[in-house]
């Protein structure tokens, strides 16, 4: 058994480029929510000397003068390109994790090595228009780290297979801050016992190392050994929490805008739990004001509710939301970003639903059903909760986003 | 790619992954009197989608603007089903990229020549020289029209 690593080279720039033919060759950056600092770079950006988390407001002039393409993230068009990728590559193997939004990995037998991941890699390509680079190695750490060698060697077109080489000359060239798993603090220890490259920790004393760094840190020795310690995790662990959280576009202050931002992460963070089939049985909210500006007053609440019974109706989570919201709101702050998470998630199924379930609760999943189907068909928000307000003046800065080709129908791609 | 920012991004799940639980016991009130005679001859409702689109992760829905096509049927703001999966051949409607450009043509191949061939008399068609970069994005597999 053999595993393969599969990732989207510069994902969100390669969204932007499918929907948008003049980005091609073209340096581009997406930005995170509300703009504020660079998250994703094209190659012709990486060459530019454009950094991960450059922030945006301060380099316009620089963008400008390069002729560099910015984005506002599109979280709905990435996020359809992304199953789409994963639906792709499921055309082509049995077993497989999707690790993040451009990550997989995949299990591969002994006859698929650099063919197979060429036709991979092609087929991606070509059904989706987004590039990846294919690692393959006996382990999961192994094939990171061919994914790795792939990208930075263009020579190996985005394939590389670490299993028909001898690996030691390539793990001597790795640091180990760049292992997968291994942190920056990690990597100071390990500095501390000599232990500089992957070759040095593949080779360290499995007894220092577990001492030093635990069995997690073992296994990753012994996976650097080509040991296999890390299986496919083909089910999604349970999701453990929901959040939503935005900063806002400019400073707010009033209670009444934080309510209205606040119940539209609610409304958001409902109708997740209602896809994915889950019940709430707690909730926590919070508000931040700006790190950024410690000259101005500073103040960063959170608290936290239980709910009697586990629910995923948004009156419900709204309700208790804002409770909770003027629980901790303090008037005379500038407020940067407000939240909301909901913890100890649990199966809708798992539940005992009374058998003699009361009539009104009966009506308000109804109605939450013919929100959620509303909104499904004529786009988020088009049916609101009252509390989440109309005109959103706390709304996050999204400028510069490409439209939601896959998601909307009133977005898709013209062409003539 | 590391992520840069507080907000959980969750992978997507796929549906058959999701647990189910049906507990048919007391679903549907008791009703008296006869059951419909069309209860044993229940069939799903026909999904257009089943028709319409055979690979769903290759397939993109887009808008065509303009009357170049019109006499092979596609008029201006027609939604058209483009799949990305499909090998481009001879006569075929594609979505194409032509010099960082979209375009909607016939793809046709002549005597080692490739053009881009409008279906309107008002266009000529477009013979692609060495010096034109041009991608095929997908092939048109249907349109929808809303009738006048």
């Amino acid at each position: 058994m053999r595993f393969a690593l599969v990732d989207c080279n510069n994902f969100y720039c390669s969204c932007e480029r499918v929907f948008n033919p003049g980005l091609m060759g073209v340096p581009v950056v997406v930005l995170s929510n509300n703009d504020g600092c660079v998250i994703a770079r094209s190659e012709e950006s990486k060459k530019l000397g454009v950094e991960m988390g450059t922030p945006a407001f301060k380099n316009e002039e620089m963008f400008k003068k390069n002729g560099i393409q910015v984005f506002s993230s599109n979280y709905a068009l990435y996020g359809d390109m992304s199953a789409r990728v994963m639906g792709t590559m499921r055309t082509m193997v049995e077993q497989m994790e999707v690790y993040s939004i451009d990550e997989a990995f995949l299990a591969l037998d002994a006859s698929q090595g650099i063919a197979f991941a060429r036709e991979l890699r092609s087929r991606v390509r070509q059904w989706t228009g987004i590039p990846v680079s294919v690692g393959i190695g006996p382990t999961k750490t192994l094939a990171k780290l061919a994914n790795r060698y792939a990208k930075k060697n263009p020579s190996l077109n985005g394939v590389f297979d670490l299993t028909t080489v001898e690996p030691d000359e390539i793990l001597a060239k790795i640091e180990c801050q760049d292992i997968w798993g291994v942190g920056r603090r990690t990597s100071a220890k390990l500095a501390r016992s000599k232990i500089l490259t992957a070759l040095d920790l593949k080779n360290a004393d499995m007894a220092l190392i577990r001492n030093a760094l635990g069995v997690v840190g073992e296994r990753i020795a012994r996976e650097l050994n080509g040991i296999s310690c890390m299986e496919l995790e083909e089910l999604p662990a349970s999701k453990k929490a929901i959040a939503s959280a935005r900063s806002f576009g400019h400073r707010v202050e009033s209670l009444v805008e934080l309510e209205e931002a606040l119940a539209t992460y609610i409304a958001r963070v409902g109708e997740k739990l209602r896809t994915g089939k889950l019940l709430a049985s707690r909730i926590s909210v919070f508000l931040e004001t700006n790190h950024f500006r410690p000259e101005l007053p500073q103040y960063h609440p959170g608290t936290q509710a239980t709910f009697l019974r586990p629910t995923n109706q948004t009156p419900e989570l709204i309700g208790t939301g804002l409770d909770l919201l003027r629980k901790i709101y303090r008037p005379g702050y500038q407020y940067k970003k407000t939240g909301v998470m909901v913890t100890d998630l649990v199966d809708e199924s798992s539940v005992q639903m009374s058998l003699f379930g009361n009539e009104g609760e009966k009506h308000r999943i109804a109605l939450q059903k013919a929100v959620d189907g509303l909104n499904k068909r004529l786009g988020r928000n088009a049916v609101s909760f009252g509390s989440m307000g109309l005109d959103e003046a706390w709304q996050m800065r999204q400028e510069r986003k490409s439209r939601c080709f896959t998601t909307r129908w009133d977005d898709l791609l013209v062409v003539s | 790619m590391e992520l840069m920012f507080s907000m959980i991004v969750d992978p997507p799940v796929p549906f058959e992954n999701r647990k189910k639980l049906r507990i048919p016991l007391f679903s549907t009130p008791v009703q008296a009197g006869f059951p419909s005679p069309a209860d044993d001859h229940m069939d799903k409702a026909l999904d257009l989608n089943e028709h319409l689109v055979s690979n769903p992760a290759s397939t993109f829905f887009v808008k065509a603007k303009g009357d170049s096509m019109k006499d092979a049927g596609i008029m201006s703001g027609d939604i058209m089903i483009v799949d990305k999966s499909v090998s481009p051949k001879d006569k075929q409607i594609v979505v194409a990229m032509l010099d960082g450009e979209f375009t909607v043509k016939r793809l046709r191949r002549k005597s080692g020549q490739v053009f881009l061939v409008a279906e309107n008399n008002a266009f000529p068609p477009i013979e692609i020289t060495s010096e034109q970069e041009l991608v095929i994005w997908g092939v048109v597999t249907f349109v929808i029209h809303q009738p006048k």
